[in-house]
C-alpha cells in the first residue's frame, strides 16, 4: 500500500483530495506551506486514496505519512 | 503687520527647499510605493522611505548634531554599532542552524559565495572609490542587511543610505536577480539532482553549536565578535528550550523595536547633499555586480564539490551561500522544482543560506580588521 510522504518539514496548507478519490500519477493531493512558500506534493502512483492522514493546518515533519493510496 | 508676515515665510521650510531635496522626495515615495504596494521588505524599506522624507524637510534639524532626534537615534543606534548586534540578536533566535548542522559541508558553499565581494572590492577600487568605500560597496554582494550597515557606518559612513538600501533592494529582488544566473551556470540534468533526506541532528548538537562557533569565530576573528557573539547568544537562547521569554523577547519585540530605529536612521542619512552623488548610482550597480558574482560564486562552488562527491549536491543550493534568509533559499526550491517537481530543495538550501549569513559577517570582519 503506497504511502505518500512529507518531502519538507512544514505545514500543511491544503488537502485536494478525500478518501475514496481516484488519483493519477502526478496529481497534486496537498499542497505544503513551508518558509512561507507552497509547496505541492505530486503523487507518485495511481489508485484509490484510502487515508488522509493530516489536515489543513497541521504541521508535518520530513518523512510524515499523508495519504495512503490503494 | 507686514514684518511678521515676512518672518514667518523665511522662517518657514519652503523657502530653503533645493531642487535635490525635491528629488529626495521623489526617492522616498517611490521607496514608499514599492513597501506599500509592493511590499518589498516593508519592514525596512517603510521607515527607511519616511526617514529620507523627514531629513528632506529644510530647517527641521532632525540630523543636526548634539540637537536633532534623529540623529540622536543614528548616533547612539548605528554608529556607536548597537543596533546591527541586536538585529543579530533576533536573527539568531529566528534562524534554524539545523540543516547546517546535517550538512556541514554546506559551510564551504557559504564561503564560497563570499568570493563575489573580493571580486566586486577590486572592480570598486578599480573604479576609483578609496579602500574603505570599495569594502562598503562589496559587501552588499553578501546580501546581509544589518552586516552591511554594520560595516558601512564604521568604514564609510558617508555612503550608509546607498548601501543599505541597495542590499536591502537587492536582497527583495532576489527571485528576479538569481534564476537567470542559475540557469546560466547549471545545466538542465544538473538542477534535476535530486537530494536525500536530511540526517536528524541531535538537540545537544544543536545546543553545542552555537557555542562552539562562537568561540571558533571569535578566537580567529575577534572583529567579528559584537556580530557573532549576539548571533550565537540569540540562537542559543532558541535551542536550549529554557529562556522561550527571553527568545521571543529578542526575536519579536527587541527586533521589530530596533527594526523602527535602524529604518528611520539609515533613511535619514540620505540628505539630498550626500545622496545625489554620480556615486551612489555607481554603488547600486556595482551593488549589483556584487550580488550576481556571489550567486555564480556560490554556484560554481557547488559544481566544484560535485567533482569530489559521491552523492552529488544539486548546484543550485550554491545560489544560497548568499545570505538573505530565507529568500535566496526559497529561489534554490522554486528553480529546482522547476526541473523537477519532485525536487524538494528547500531545506537543503538553508543550510548554505544560513552558513551564508555567518560567511558574510566573517567577510566584514576581515575587511574591517584590514582597512579600519
Amino acid at each position: 500500500m503506497p504511502e505518500l510522504l512529507a518531502p519538507i518539514a512544514g505545514n500543511v496548507w491544503k488537502v485536494l483530495v478525500a478518501v475514496g478519490d481516484k488519483v493519477e500519477l502526478d496529481d497534486e493531493l496537498i499542497i505544503l506551506e513551508a518558509l512561507k512558500m507552497e509547496t505541492p506534493i505530486y503523487c507518485d502512483d495511481g489508485g484509490t486514496v484510502s487515508e488522509v492522514r493530516v489536515k489543513e493546518g497541521d504541521s508535518v515533519n520530513e518523512g510524515d505519512v499523508l495519504v495512503v493510496i490503494d | 503687520m507686514l514684518d511678521i508676515l515676512k518672518d514667518l515665510i523665511y522662517s518657514s521650510g519652503a523657502v530653503s527647499l533645493t531642487g535635490g531635496n525635491l528629488v529626495m522626495w521623489l526617492v522616498s515615495f517611490v521607496l514608499l510605493y514599492l513597501a506599500i504596494k509592493k511590499q518589498y521588505e516593508p519592514l525596512l524599506l517603510l521607515p527607511i522611505a519616511f526617514g529620507i522624507l523627514i531629513v528632506n524637510l529644510p530647517l527641521t534639524f532632525l540630523m543636526e548634531p548634539e540637537h536633532g532626534l534623529v540623529w540622536f537615534f543614528y548616533h547612539y543606534g548605528i554608529e556607536l554599532d548597537i543596533i546591527p548586534p541586536l538585529i543579530f540578536l533576533g536573527l539568531g533566535a529566528m534562524i534554524d542552524f539545523g540543516p547546517l548542522i546535517a550538512n556541514p559541508k554546506t559551510l564551504l558553499l557559504g564561503a564560497g559565495a563570499q568570493a563575489g565581494l573580493y571580486v566586486t572590492f577590486f572592480a570598486a577600487v578599480l573604479f576609483g572609490f578609496d579602500l574603505q568605500e570599495a569594502a562598503s560597496i562589496a559587501i552588499i554582494g553578501g546580501a546581509d542587511g544589518p552586516t552591511t550597515i554594520f560595516l558601512t557606518s564604521k568604514l564609510a559612513p558617508h555612503l550608509l543610505g546607498a548601501t543599505a538600501v541597495s542590499a536591502y533592494a537587492y536582497m527583495a529582488l532576489v527571485p528576479i536577480i538569481q534564476p537567470p544566473m542559475m540557469k546560466l551556470l547549471t545545466t538542465e540534468h544538473e538542477r534535476k539532482i535530486v537530494m536525500g533526506k536530511l540526517r536528524p541532528v541531535s538537540k545537544l548538537q544543536r545546543i553545542c553549536f552555537p557555542i562552539v562557533t562562537a568561540m571558533a569565530i571569535m578566537l580567529m576573528v575577534p572583529t567579528a565578535a559584537p556580530l557573532i557573539s549576539m548571533l550565537m547568544l540569540g540562537n542559543l537562547f532558541k535551542e536550549s528550550g529554557v529562556v522561550e521569554r527571553l527568545s521571543k523577547a529578542a526575536s519579536n519585540e527587541l527586533m521589530n523595536i530596533v527594526t523602527i530605529f535602524l529604518g528611520l536612521s539609515v533613511g535619514a542619512t540620505m540628505t539630498a547633499g550626500t545622496f545625489l552623488s554620480p556615486k551612489v548610482l555607481f554603488i547600486f550597480f556595482l551593488g549589483l555586480f556584487a550580488f550576481i558574482v556571489s550567486t555564480g560564486a556560490g554556484l560554481i562552488m557547488a559544481k566544484v564539490m560535485n567533482l569530489f562527491l559521491k552523492d552529488k549536491i544539486n548546484p543550485l543550493i550554491g545560489a544560497a551561500g548568499v545570505s538573505a534568509v530565507p529568500m535566496a533559499a526559497r529561489c534554490v526550491h522554486k528553480v529546482g522544482s522547476e526541473a523537477n517537481r519532485r525536487n524538494y530543495l528547500l531545506m537543503h538550501a538553508m543550510g548554505p543560506n544560513v552558513a551564508g549569513v555567518i560567511g558574510t559577517v566573517v567577510a566584514a570582519a576581515i575587511l574591517l580588521k584590514n582597512l579600519g
